[in-house]
């Protein structure tokens, strides 16, 4: 692997390290630990993060991710990505109430900004380390949303993009992705053979893949989901956060992000619990820890929430660590429990997430019923992604429209009908 | 008359940067015994203590992962092509 010349002030970063063995290794554009091919973790200078990452600081600086700077792993200030985050924290009445819930809360990533996914968050801050390391390529293995992300972040700095997907991908997806001009490759294979054949490619042109040798910056951009939702409560870690899993990294940084605010001094510590959601269709996190297994088992995926569709998750073991720390629960819904979540979600709050945050609102929804998430408890859910861009997937459970002529006459007597058959 | 197992970026200083090394064993776990012979050191990259595959390395048997085949206990012959890739994250 190529190890790009270290500028001498690597910001609030110190070391990149083996999260299997703690090996220490380079801010360079790597990945793997050479020795066991554990994933690289970025480590931070807390003493001097806590000098300067103040409540009263944060509060003062423009409502973007970026206000959480010093645990965020660029060397210098971002280039990609200014406006990136803060999304909307939304009380979701109706829906506590619809699912028999005291206190729930929407973490609303469907209008994260610029191509409606958290996963701007992630390429934000893989894009502006890769310029920094002086990469004029990115690239990426994508489900769909990250490669909407790259395409469009890379596009408007002029970055060169090749984003790589499953070439049966929702269409949705596919033209978000080629309307900046990225180099779209469509495979011919599911997911985790996009992912193979990718970190057989990233090994070879030299090109920054955000997801592959980027993927210690690029994970951590993650973190900011967590500081937000802790700020914009008020200060507070919520006492459940549901997130959905594919690879299982936000999960974890999701953790992670409650424990460094809790490090620095900027939230009480106080006990939460992290739950995984996954489609039943593609499981194996979810599967292993109702098993109370520390390990999972590889799926071939099989669902329609294809943003999750990833059968061989790399960070399935971390996230089934940090559920049993923190006494979570992995929980799946099937394909009907999923159109289902995102009808309650549009029609309870307005909000129309894509098929990942039906999964995560029926997870949700069933962890709630069975006591789980007790009913007097309040909860987080994070919605990561926009249901316009899978439209496919509830195309048909959705309604359907009424014709009629442009005639006031015939509007009078569809009422007329429809009111008997509501009576 | 041989497979071919392809070499990841990280274990190549070990091959003399060799991207493909060739292989005459006739399953997976005969395989890497074998590299092990050539590039001593190769094995406890892949292998734990125990001689399991470690967790984030991933093989893959003509791009299929050993583990829906039958691990380290897979068959390969002349032909096969053998990739070991580390686990990474996606969406």
């Amino acid at each position: 692997m190529k190890w790009t010349v270290m500028d001498k002030n690597d910001g609030f970063m110190k070391a990149l390290k083996c999260r299997e063995c703690g090996r220490e290794y380079p801010l360079a554009a790597t990945h793997v630990c050479e020795f066991d091919f554990g994933p690289l973790e970025v480590v931070y200078d807390y003493d001097r993060a806590r000098q300067t990452l103040t409540r009263a600081a944060i509060a003062s600086r423009p409502q973007t991710m970026w206000r959480y700077r010093e645990l965020l792993p660029i060397a210098r200030e971002p280039t990609v990505g200014f406006q990136v985050g803060y999304t909307p924290l939304v009380k979701a009445d109706r829906l506590a109430r619809q699912l028999g819930i005291r206190e729930l809360w929407i973490k609303n990533d469907t209008v994260n900004y610029p191509t409606l996914s958290f996963k701007d968050r992630v390429v934000s801050v893989a894009l502006s380390r890769a310029r920094e390391l002086g990469f004029t390529t990115v690239a990426c293995a994508s489900t769909g949303n990250l490669a909407n992300s790259v395409a469009a972040n890379a596009a408007a700095v002029g970055l060169k993009a090749y984003v790589f997907i499953p070439a049966d991908l929702e269409a949705g997806k596919i033209i978000n992705s080629l309307v900046y001009g990225a180099n779209v490759i469509g495979i011919k294979g599911h997911y985790d053979e996009v992912n193979r054949l990718c970190a057989e490619i990233a090994g070879k042109f030299g090109w920054a893949f955000v997801n592959v040798n980027m993927r210690p910056y690029y994970a951590e951009g993650s973190k900011s989901m967590g500081f937000e939702i802790i700020e914009q409560l008020g200060w507070r870690i919520p006492e459940h956060t549901v997130v959905c899993m594919a690879s299982g990294s936000l999960l974890t940084k999701i953790h992670k992000s409650y424990q460094e605010f809790i490090k620095l001094g900027l939230v009480t510590e106080t006990k939460y619990r992290v739950h995984g959601a996954q489609a039943t269709g593609c499981s194996p996190i979810s599967t292993a820890q109702k098993a109370g297994l520390d390990f999972f088992k590889p799926v071939k995926p099989n669902t329609i929430a294809k943003s999750l569709a990833i059968g061989t998750p790399a960070d399935g073991f971390y996230a089934l660590r940090v559920m049993k720390e923190t006494n979570g629960t992995g929980e799946d819904v099937s394909d009907d429990e999923i159109r289902e979540g995102i009808k309650l979600l549009a029609e309870c709050e307005g909000i129309f997430a894509e098929t990942a945050g039906g999964v995560t609102v029926g997870v949700a929804k069933k962890l709630i019923a069975t006591g789980k998430i007790p009913a007097n408890d309040s909860a987080v859910l994070c919605i990561t992604g926009n249901g316009l861009k899978t439209l496919d997937a509830v195309a048909t459970g959705a309604g359907r429209t009424r014709e009629i002529r442009p005639s006031l006459r015939e509007f009078e007597a569809l009422l007329e009908v429809e009111s008997k058959i509501i009576c | 008359m041989s497979a071919k197992i392809r070499i990841p970026t990280p274990l190549r200083k070990l091959t003399n940067n060799e991207e493909i090394v060739e292989v005459t064993a006739d399953t997976v776990g005969g395989a890497i015994a074998e590299l092990q012979t050539r590039f001593p050191g190769i094995k406890e990259r892949l292998l734990d203590e125990n001689g399991t595959v470690r967790r984030f390395v991933n093989v893959y048997v003509n791009e299929e992962d050993i583990r829906f085949l039958q691990n380290q206990q897979t068959p390969i012959k002349s032909g096969d092509e053998i990739s070991i890739i580390p686990a990474i994250a996606g969406g």
